[in-house]
């Protein structure tokens, strides 16, 4: 029994599977490639897997991480190649290795916004937007878990934002907290929409590119 | 993707159904494909995936060289909206390409009240709604499925109909229209020519005269279109082929789990069914076939549940061996085997006992009727004391919860029926009393009614429906009696049932009908969300049609019926003689233990159920 971790790609139509989905896919993906996986005890024995930072609906992601214990010894050999035959189109599986550091120590992400403009980039708007994020306050709605919606500072959760402008869009590349709490990138734009509304976006369309540890460390 | 459809995505519910990209879906290189067929089933994703005729038929046309099958379902009301806010037309999940353009659109479509959804779609796809209005070859729009055992109410929106399993049909089909695109023939030529294909049905070949009365008085036949179209069977199930590489969705479905076909037909005979007389005669799957698909399709899909699935589970004469020689594999796999559709009887109660293991949680029986006198008029063949020994079995053995199914309104119920189901509940509980094992966790028994709704080819096609006051006051009438403690009464809302009962048994006039209400706003129909009966009692009246005649009328046996051009296989005569014996209160024996000549054996031409 040994402890395993996969990286995997969650991209193009698999973008929308949500969370449980995806979870509920990994669960046949792994008989469907032919390996045992850790099942629960009890009536119901489910396979225990765990993909550490739930993705939202929508976004695409290159560096996805879950963990499952394997039945059989230490085989994190040609794992990631095995599972690929039997993945839905967009969720790819980049690497298996067997898990050194625990999961807290994932403390920040990078996350590539694009804001399309359908009739071009507003004149200063990369700048203005720019200026904006350097405030200490920017509030946004956030749904709570109970339905309801509260006030968030995403500020504070904000490591880092380089912003270019392209062809009809601004990229943002942006260095966010990951956990307790994460900032969900999109807000980015969500703030950008609430507060300067007359250059707010079309259209956002969100990537979670890596993951660091607090010393900003690819995180693995 | 479409990057309009990109932006709506975000905002619909459970975005995943509306974007295909599931293992084993079935991508192909347009530039080897000649044709493209779109199989569209006019309900969500989730009730369409779960539909084991269309996985079967998917496979199939997607075996023939040279055609590309996609899928297509009908989007729910946000999404709709959203289409066509953005001015996206219904597209396959496959390609993302719009329907409007492939060569056949063929509908599913296994349920009345599914209708206005496959002229939601028709339009949300951008295809002129009406046969007659569609005056090229392609995209040629046909629909299966069992409502098309009267296909009548819908025949102005189809080019035409298949009767029966399409395995070899559908087949038939496609190879024809390719055939008459490759040689320029009109869609009038391809119609003759395609009804002489067995099965076929094609609408606009019949003339329907009607009598003043509104019955209808004749219906011809023209340009050599059979007299009588009989449906098309798989003659050998050990022939048919069988889904073992199939769709896994990557959202949960309804039926999210390996469905494996034991056989089809059945041999029970209840009056009031119609997948009883349609689906006949019984024809199973050899036991070692399908132990072999079982294994496969459950490595290949990964999925960890299995349903034994059938009209009727444990009638499938290798039930026990079939489960012994899967219990191993199951467990080393973590597979749980489900067996629904099981008759309360001593035999299925063993054999799940020991499937379930330890997840004792419900079990469902359906007595459909309360009195032995009215389970004897339907043809039910359930006794009492079946029940509830049944019941006793297994609360002795750690079961707390049994839900009963029953219906009211079935011909020749009385009150007395009605009590019985009342007098049913109180027995289980009494049973419960006697042999539960662990008392202080208490019962829970759940009774539930529908409203009888009289089906094409079944011995009660002839019968109304009762009057919507009279079924409301059995209700209640029931909810009165009802007075054990741990019994819960659910019962069915009557306005969808009513629809139901008109539109089963419709002709083609309901055409505008269903058009109507659809302009008004009906789509998914058969959901609760998006059904609303005043909005077709409007389309009725504006149509001047009466949905009482539809309904609540009982036909004469020597009525033309609608549907008189469509023939399962079973004699007209023998429904009659069923109809008659229900009145009797006298029971037909199962086809197992003598053969009661419906005339469906001509289908596979000898002996059924071999």
């Amino acid at each position: 029994m040994s402890k395993l971790r996969l990286v995997f790609v969650k991209e193009h139509q698999a973008s929308y599977i949500s969370h449980l989905d995806v979870m509920r896919t990994f669960q046949r993906v792994f008989p469907r490639a032919g390996l045992s996986i850790k099942h629960s005890n009890g009536f119901h024995p489910h396979p225990i897997l765990s993909i550490v930072l739930p993705l939202p609906v929508g976004q695409s992601s290159d560096c996805e991480i879950l963990d499952f214990e394997s039945v059989e010894d230490s085989t994190d050999e040609g794992v990631a190649e095995a599972l690929n035959t039997g993945m839905p189109a967009g969720l790819r599986v980049l690497d298996c290795y067997s898990v050194t550091r625990p999961v807290r120590e994932m403390v920040n992400l990078r996350a590539q916004l694009e804001m399309e403009y359908d009739n071009g980039v507003p004149e200063g708007a990369c700048e203005h937007i720019r200026e904006f994020f350097t405030q200490e306050e920017i509030f946004v709605e956030k749904r709570t878990k109970y339905k309801g919606m509260t006030e968030l500072n995403i500020a504070p959760l904000i490591r880092s934002l380089t912003l270019t402008e392209g062809e009809g869009v601004i990229l943002a590349d942006a260095v966010v907290a990951a956990q307790d709490p994460g900032l969900n990138p999109a807000l980015i734009g969500a703030a950008v929409a609430r507060h300067l509304p007359e250059i707010a976006p079309d259209f956002v369309r969100v990537r979670r590119k890596e993951v660091y540890d607090a010393e900003m460390n690819v995180f693995r | 993707m479409d990057k309009r459809l990109e932006r709506i995505l975000p905002r619909v519910q459970k975005p995943a159904r509306y974007v295909g990209g599931e293992f084993n879906a079935i991508m192909k290189d347009k530039s080897k494909v000649d044709t493209r067929v779109a199989f569209c089933f006019p309900d969500t994703y989730e009730i369409g995936m779960s539909n084991l005729g269309m996985r079967i038929l998917y496979g199939v046309m997607n075996n023939i060289e040279g055609v590309w099958c996609e899928r297509c379902f009908a989007p729910w009301g946000d999404m709709e909206q959203e289409m066509r806010n953005a001015n996206i037309p219904l597209y396959a999940l496959e390609s993302f390409d719009p329907i409007k353009d492939f060569d056949i659109i063929a509908f599913s479509i296994g349920y009345e009240m599914a209708f206005p959804a496959m002229v939601d779609m028709l339009d949300l796809a951008g295809v002129p709604l009406h046969a007659s209005e569609r005056t090229a070859l392609t995209p040629l729009v046909v629909a299966g499925g069992t409502a098309m055992y009267n296909c009548e109410p819908i025949a102005d929106f189809i080019d035409l109909a298949l009767i029966g399993e399409g395995e070899e049909m559908d087949v038939e089909l496609i190879e024809l229209h390719r055939q008459a695109r490759r040689e320029g023939w009109s869609k009038h030529e391809f119609l003759v020519c395609a009804a002489q294909i067995p099965g076929v049905y094609v609408p606009s070949l019949y003339d329907v005269a009607y009598n003043d009365d509104g019955t209808v008085k004749s219906i011809t036949a023209n340009e050599g279109a059979p007299k009588v179209v009989l449906k098309r069977i798989m003659r050998d199930m050990d022939k048919a082929y069988y889904p073992t590489k199939t769709i896994v969705p990557s959202t949960e479905i309804v039926q999210d789990r390996v469905s494996l076909e034991l056989f089809r037909g059945c041999i029970r005979g209840c009056r009031f069914c119609q997948a009883g007389y349609v689906y006949r005669p019984v024809r199973n799957r050899s036991e070692e076939l399908l132990r072999g698909y079982a294994v496969e399709a459950v490595e290949d899909s990964g999925y960890q549940d299995m349903t034994l699935s059938s009209l009727s589970t444990s009638d499938y004469p290798h039930l026990v061996e079939l489960c012994d020689d899967l219990e191993d594999f199951c467990a080393q796999r973590h597979v749980t085997l489900a067996l629904p559709s099981l008759r309360a009887d001593n035999f299925s109660m063993a054999l799940m006992e020991r499937l379930q293991k330890g997840r004792k949680t419900g079990l469902t029986f359906a007595p459909e009727a309360g009195t032995q006198r009215l389970r004897d008029a339907i043809n039910k063949n359930l006794t009492e004391e079946d029940l509830l020994e049944s019941c006793r079995r297994a609360f002795a053995g750690g079961y707390s919860a049994v839900k009963l199914y029953f219906m009211l309104g079935l011909p020749t119920e009385t009150d007395e029926d009605v009590l019985g189901i009342a007098d049913i509940a109180a027995h289980v509980m009494h049973a419960w009393r006697e042999s539960a094992l662990n008392k202080t966790r208490g019962v829970r028994i759940t009774v539930s009614t529908s409203w009888f709704v009289p089906k094409p080819h079944t011995a009660f096609q002839w019968e109304p429906q009762i009057p919507i006051e009279e079924y409301e006051r059995r209700v209640k009438l029931l909810r009165e009696a009802m007075n054990t403690k741990s019994v819960t009464y659910n019962w069915h809302p009557s306005p969808t049932s009513f629809m139901e009962a008109v539109i089963s048994c419709g002709d083609r006039r309901l055409g505008k009908v269903i058009e109507t209400a659809w302009r008004k706003g009906e789509t998914l129909s058969a959901w609760e969300d998006y059904f609303d009966l005043s909005r077709w009692m409007e389309a009725f009246e504006e149509c001047g049609l009466d949905p009482h005649f539809y309904a609540n009328r009982r036909r004469s046996e020597d009525e033309i019926l609608p549907w008189s051009m469509i023939s399962c296989g079973v004699a007209p005569g023998y429904l009659k003689r069923e109809h008659a014996l229900s009145y009797e209160g006298v029971t037909t024996p199962d086809c197992r233990t003598h053969c009661n000549a419906c005339g469906a054996n001509c289908l596979v031409g000898g002996k059924c159920d071999v």
